[in-house]
């Protein structure tokens, strides 16, 4: 089907409240945290075919599909570990068998290490490089080469305004999702004929269990550097990855959507 | 007053060269870092002692943080406190994506980007206790804009940034300054190695400026960074690209 075709079967689809046309399998690392149960809920309301990713043992897995089923949701489970190559290769091993191939892969995995550069480990560093920038490569590299070979497939990585204003106390965090950024450009080029896109969204402060924790006068201050004057809502979030991985955005590749109330604007 | 110590890693390479030599002709006390694995070093310092420059140089593995730690130390104790760093030494392993296995992109994080931590971790304090010092991270384009066949090194050299801004915002108070810059296509050996209808029809057409970047403009860059009068740049990505990528 040519784009505007399927630009337009999509139009006629929403606008009658029906589900997508193209009814696809997406992948969400991380797909159990704050932000990644909301993409999930969002892709799976879209009509898609949901498979989120967690830790291998990851203690609430049952819960957090109990939750979704309770809601209506249908999703899958995938346990791996991102930091890990062989982990990711046998992880998608499995989704291929029970759910087909992968035509979105969101890369939302990741952790805080936070610590003055002064106090910060090589561990410190480690840890974060590998979970949040050199996950992108083990879990990418699973997915891509299907992708380019049926010609349609979209990536989004989920990076930060951290990356893009930096922040204090996280140098291995604001390096990991600044990488992304230029992961994502160079992918993008090389992809660009295959119909396939790669972006990033950079969130700013998310209203999620970790933003949530932190003492109510620390958030408060955040709020208030915060030109919106509110945390962004999960869902806001998963709206921006929808809209990337629909149709319609297929000409939108290599770009990096700020998602943060006007915190930082470049 | 004696002279500021500047550590140059990859101070052998096509960029590394100029840098070292400009340095010193402005005044610093350049110590120049090379790979373990060079074996030309000799040669090298050779030719820099007939041109009139005589470097400290040191063989350091900076992907790893415990050689760092033991090189940095040796050369705070030979040479004096290090008051200046500039994180230059990279590594490219082009391939498409389809065909980069996880070594290609483990080579390059590990030079292009932990070689950062690793580095600068050594000699951050210090500055700090002093209240003075100069870091510049050498990125790429290819960072900002991305390129074909690069997506190990694009991330790398992108994740050079996040990290300049970060640190940039933690010293900020301290006298320290921490920038990136982000070259273009400069004539080092290896640019000048391409054939030269490739770079007439392919490489220069992308140029505006219409000709590659001198080593001694990039060298330029960082000397006017070291200086007093650059104190309040910090956290910043400076473009020296000949207009090839605008943002």
């Amino acid at each position: 089907m040519q784009v505007m075709d399927r630009i337009k079967e999509e139009e006629k689809a929403t606008a009658v409240g029906m589900s997508p046309v193209a009814r696809r399998v997406v992948f969400v690392t991380g797909g159990m945290g704050g932000i990644g149960s909301a993409i999930c809920r969002r892709l799976a309301l879209a009509g898609h075919t949901i498979v989120a990713g967690c830790l291998p043992g990851y203690e609430r897995k049952e819960e957090w599909l109990g939750a979704m089923r309770k809601d209506g949701i249908k999703v899958h489970a995938a346990e791996g570990d991102v930091a890990n190559f062989e982990s990711c290769a046998s992880m998608f091993h499995n989704v291929r068998s029970i759910v087909g191939n992968v035509d979105i892969l969101v890369n939302n995995a990741g952790i805080t290490r936070d610590s003055l550069f002064k106090r910060m480990s090589e561990r410190d560093w480690i840890d974060v490089i590998s979970t949040n920038l050199n996950s992108v490569f083990n879990v990418t590299r699973q997915v891509v080469d299907g992708m380019t070979e049926r010609g349609w497939g979209r990536i989004v990585n989920i990076s930060s305004v951290n990356a893009i204003k930096g922040q204090f106390g996280q140098t291995n965090y604001s390096a990991a999702k600044a990488g992304m950024a230029g992961f994502s450009k160079a992918l993008a080029q090389e992809v660009v004929k295959k119909g396939v896109t790669v972006n990033t969204v950079s969130p700013g402060y998310v209203e999620t269990d970790l933003v949530m924790a932190i003492r109510a006068e620390v958030r408060a201050q955040i709020v208030a550097s915060i030109p919106m004057g509110r945390l962004a809502k999960p869902e806001e979030i998963a709206a921006v990855v929808a809209f990337l991985v629909s149709e319609e955005a297929g000409y939108i590749t290599g770009a990096n959507i700020s998602v943060n109330g006007g915190m930082h604007m470049m | 007053m004696a002279k500021k110590v500047a550590v140059v890693t990859g101070g052998m390479g096509g960029l590394g060269e100029s840098i070292t030599t400009k340095m010193a002709d402005a005044g610093y006390q350049v110590v120049v870092t090379y790979s373990p694995s060079n074996t030309k070093y000799k040669s090298w310092l050779d030719e820099m002692k007939g041109k009139g420059y005589a470097f400290a140089a040191y063989p350091v593995d900076v992907v790893s943080f415990e050689d760092c730690g033991a090189k940095c130390a040796q050369i705070q104790k030979e040479c004096g406190n290090i008051d200046i760093l500039v994180n230059n030494a990279g590594i490219t392993r082009d391939m498409t994506f389809k065909k980069m296995t996880k070594n290609d992109w483990d080579a390059v994080m590990h030079t292009n980007l932990d070689s950062c931590f690793n580095m600068t971790k050594q000699v951050m304090d210090g500055m700090v206790e002093r209240n003075w010092g100069r870091v510049i991270n050498v990125a790429s384009v290819n960072g900002q804009k991305g390129a074909f066949g690069q997506t190990n090194y694009s991330a790398a050299k992108a994740g050079i940034h996040g990290f300049t801004k970060a640190l940039a915002l933690e010293v900020a108070k301290k006298g320290v300054t921490i920038n990136t810059i982000s070259p273009g296509y400069i004539g080092t050996k290896m640019v000048t190695a391409i054939p030269k209808e490739i770079l007439d029809s392919k490489i220069l057409p992308q140029i505006p400026v219409g000709r590659l970047g001198n080593p001694e403009e990039i060298a330029g860059l960082i000397i006017y960074l070291c200086s007093e009068e650059a104190a309040f740049v910090t956290g910043a990505n400076i473009s020296i690209n000949g207009g090839q990528h605008m943002y």
